[in-house]
């Protein structure tokens, strides 16, 4: 299923990672803020919505290891971001989507507003499709219920295909393995 | 039509840029549109969209009370109407309680469709369109040409120069410079706006959620970062259960832009907490706009299964040269004539109604199976039952439906212009028919028509008679193509078949029909079955595909419009008997009833492509026949580009749009010479009389022929 999804997904221009610890996922988050010059300075800021992932970790040495990574943050710091995280509630493989409950604003705004979006999500959450996810999740649970399927596009302008309009350009997606994958 | 009409199109038709940019992605969408279903029963799936939004139309009261109920449940404010005006009020009212000033907008038709907003701009609110398109076409002033993608007839230096102008910089016509010109620009208003306007895609009865689909994900920001989120929603939107998503979702994107699924899908239940913690101001208007008379009406209803996704202007001929301009303000395309025929007004839709060549291939795509073609069909009827036809259509019918003399007058036509026959055709015809040679060479015609052909034929030319068959001529092989007709009945002969010609038969009707002359269809249709009626035989034959569907459909279809049910059982009748030419004679050949000849055309076996004719693909659903009839026969086939796309002809179409019809019939050339074949076959002799009479005008030899002609010869 995770082929499917990952071929599927790179189909549509995101770019799909493996990871087989929690830690290996953060080793690799913390390397790519870097690589990608996130700062302490507006446009170079990255948000880390609240998440599961995040039990546990220590976002103060985190902030520290990456000046410029914020957990609290407000609309307008969200948008003076470079990068977002946010961790995925399911994934579906035939569509190459990632489906959260984006009921809590600071999840729509760090996947929404930065110019790149990094989605987290257990390997072990990887549905089949559409009919299936709608088995696990639905209005009851979820007020904002986001399905996002590769970055944001447009081809409004002569119908050239062109990535990154209103939401991000870039969409990472990090799979982690092993039941409670999500646990630091 | 009106003169401002005709301009507008030829306007459009002048345009580069439009008739470029919308053949070119209408060309490409054929291919990955099937790209995006593959593996997908395409079938299965409309048909349980069709059944949920024909559901959903038909309780649109009771859906419209359960969503409110569920919304409101959840903290939403829903307001319904049925008066465009009072959603204006109400917008403006909400704006005003809240002090809003500037508005961003996500895509919404419905707003469109009640002009909003030039009165929120009135009542000094500032709004921005976000989709990209939207805001581009805000931007120049305009009007959206195309449903999904609106600023599709503009090029990237004429963006580039509506973007300078709004960011006072000298901007290249670099794209993703463009659009990122785009992002920033309208980052800004996003942030900054008090309320955000959206439509939606769905709205379920069942839990009180829209779901809303798009790419940039403007409508993302739209409802999430300004505080108030209004959403005006078609009543036509709303399903009845949460699951019915499921195949909307499939096919929307599929069907609109070839995608698996678009990059955002949100799907938004009551009010959820805006940035500063509060919660946000949800508003939920549902648009009645006379959609309710709509469902009310029996042969309407299904109209309102929509679910938007614009195929059906991807894959129309006539679409993808004139754009959406010359359709009016707001929707566009097939549906788009039939939904301004009701929400705007049925006189309004007069002149867009005629531009449908009645071709069929959005009916064949439509992923809500909404029967795009007849609609617009009952729009004509409907609009000549009210103002009556003209004294020149009344006139050409008058003589049409009577044989002798509709010969006679072709006949004297074709021989005064006698001079001007050369290599079979005639360049110009007197009177009323001499728009027809406008654009093609018209056939001569017959000397004597196939109906007396017939008489001197002997009919004893079977050696033991094995079954009877009633050959239905139609008007162009009576007058035009005897030769046609002839074909057909010496294959049949040669299986041991006889022939009856019932004299009385006559015009199938389709012409009045597809002007919406409904009575006279109605007329010729009672002739012709008391004339066929008059034989004893199990099959009605015809070479005209058009025929052919009016006897399998249209008799049916008419009298059912008209309530004249005493005919139906002997239209009926006529419909089980009634069999096109190629599968008859497919039948025949499988039964071993007729043999090929062996290696007669082996030593050149020549090129040949083959046209599929509108209605012998889609209505009757052949095509694999009249090839093998072909290959059997020692042609060597080869297909061309887009075998299935109209030649333009449409029966009167070509003659009231000739401009349409002319480029439409030039791309058909261009894919037939395309292949290096010397012969292309077909098995209308509408399509024969188009294309022949292009290549002859174009003075091209390339052979025209019907496939009875062409394998008439290689039948033992």
């Amino acid at each position: 299923m995770f082929d499917i999804f990952k071929m599927r997904a790179e189909a549509v221009n995101a770019e799909v990672h493996r990871f087989r610890s929690g830690s290996a996922a953060l080793d690799f988050v913390l390397r790519f803020l870097q690589k990608e010059g996130v700062t302490d300075n507006p446009g170079s800021y990255a948000v880390w919505a609240d998440c599961r992932f995040l039990d546990g970790a220590d976002r103060k040495q985190l902030s520290e290891k990456v000046p410029g990574l914020k957990f609290d943050f407000s609309r307008e710091t969200a948008a003076e971001s470079k990068i977002g995280i946010t961790q995925m509630d399911w994934a579906v493989a035939d569509t190459g989507s990632l489906v959260q409950d984006s009921t809590a604003v600071e999840q729509r705004l760090a996947s929404s507003l930065p110019l790149i979006h990094v989605a987290l999500a257990a390997t072990d959450r990887l549905l089949a499709d559409l009919p299936s996810l709608l088995t696990k999740i639905g209005p009851k649970e979820s007020g904002y219920m986001a399905v996002i399927t590769g970055p944001s596009r447009t081809a409004d302008i002569e119908r050239v295909l062109t990535i990154g309009v209103h939401g991000p350009e870039r969409l990472i997606i990090i799979f982690v393995d092993g039941p409670g994958a999500m646990d630091q | 039509m009106k003169k401002e009409f005709r301009e507008s199109i030829n306007t459009a038709l002048q345009n580069a840029n439009l008739t470029g940019a919308l053949g070119r992605f209408s060309e490409a969408y054929r291919t990955s549109r099937a790209r995006a279903y593959e593996g997908i029963d395409f079938e299965a799936l409309r048909t349980r969209i069709a059944e949920l939004k024909s559901y959903a139309a038909s309780h649109l009261d009771m859906l419209a009370e359960t969503f409110s109920q569920n919304a409101e449940a959840r903290g939403a404010k829903v307001f319904r109407t049925t008066n465009p005006e009072k959603i204006k009020e109400y917008i403006v009212n909400v704006a005003g309680e809240n002090g809003v000033r500037s508005v961003v907008k996500s895509k919404s038709m419905a707003s469109e469709e009640i002009h909003l907003n030039p009165y929120l701009e009135d009542h000094g609110i500032h709004v921005s369109e976000t989709d990209l398109g939207e805001w581009i076409i805000q931007l120049a002033g305009q009007r959206p040409s195309h449903m999904v993608l609106p600023a599709i007839h503009m090029t990237k230096e004429e963006v580039a120069e509506l973007f300078s102008k709004e960011v006072h910089e000298r901007l290249s016509t670099d794209i993703p410079q463009l659009v990122k010109v785009a992002r920033n620009r309208l980052r800004t208003k996003f942030l900054n706006a008090g309320m955000g306007i959206s439509g939606a895609n769905i709205a379920v009865a069942e839990t009180g959620s829209i779901v809303i689909v798009t790419n940039e994900g403007n409508a993302r920001l739209v409802t999430t970062l300004p505080k108030i989120h209004i959403a005006i929603i078609g009543i036509e939107k709303l399903v009845a259960e949460f699951k019915d998503i499921v195949p909307i979702l499939t096919a929307l994107p599929k069907s609109a832009t070839a995608q698996l699924l678009t990059s955002y899908v949100s799907i938004i239940t009551g009010q959820t907490p805006n940035t500063d913690g509060s919660m946000k101001k949800l508003h939920i208007i549902l648009m009645d706009n006379r959609r309710t008379e709509m469902a009310n009406d029996p042969r309407f209803r299904q109209a309102l299964q929509c679910i938007r996704c614009a195929s059906c202007l991807n894959v129309c001929p006539v679409f993808r040269l004139v754009g959406g301009h010359v359709f009016g303000k707001v929707y566009t395309g097939g549906i788009g004539t039939i939904l301004t025929a009701w929400f705007d007004e049925m006189k309004k839709s007069e002149d867009i109604q005629s531009l449908c060549i009645q071709c069929g291939n959005c009916k064949e795509v439509c992923p809500a199976k909404i029967d795009i073609p007849e609609l617009i069909l009952e729009i004509r009827r409907r609009l000549v039952k009210d103002a009556g036809q003209s004294i020149t259509q009344k006139a050409i019918f008058y003589v049409v439906n009577n044989r002798r003399l509709f010969h006679s007058m072709l006949r004297t036509a074709s021989l005064t212009q006698k001079p001007f026959v050369k290599g079979g055709f005639i360049r110009h015809l007197p009177m009323f028919l001499s728009d027809l040679t406008e654009l093609r060479s018209l056939p001569p015609i017959a000397p004597v028509p196939f109906r007396d052909k017939f008489k001197e034929s002997s009919r004893s030319k079977i050696s033991k008679k094995k079954g009877k068959v009633v050959f239905f001529a139609g008007c162009l092989i009576d007058f035009a193509y005897p030769d046609m007709g002839n074909a057909v009945v010496k294959i049949l002969n040669k299986a041991d078949i006889e022939v009856a010609f019932p004299e009385d038969q006559t015009c199938c009707g389709a012409p009045a029909r597809y002007s919406g002359a409904y009575e006279v269809a109605g007329q010729n249709a009672i002739d012709n079955i008391k004339a066929l009626m008059k034989e004893d035989a199990q099959y009605i034959v015809s070479a005209c595909p058009t025929c052919t569907v009016a006897l399998k459909h249209e008799f049916i279809n008419t009298f059912d419009s008209l309530g004249k049910n005493d005919w139906l059982p002997q239209a009926r009748e006529i419909a089980g008997r009634a069999m096109d030419f190629s599968t008859f004679v497919k039948k025949l050949a499988d039964e071993g009833r007729l043999t090929f000849k062996d290696g007669a055309l082996e030593k050149s076996s020549p090129l040949l492509t083959y046209h599929d004719s509108c209605h012998m693909k889609r209505t009757l659903n052949v095509h694999d026949q009249p090839r093998e009839l072909l290959k059997k026969s020692g042609f060597d086939l080869v297909e061309m580009f887009e075998s299935d796309m109209c030649c333009g002809m449409g029966g009167t179409y070509s003659l009231k749009l000739p401009e349409i019809s002319s480029p439409i019939l030039q791309r058909k050339l261009k894919n037939i010479r395309s292949t290096s074949a010397s012969i292309v076959a077909m098995d209308c002799p509408g399509c024969v009389m188009q294309i022949k009479g292009g290549f002859d005008k174009e003075g091209v030899a390339i052979k025209v022929m019907h496939t009875a002609e062409l394998i008439e010869q290689q039948i033992e």
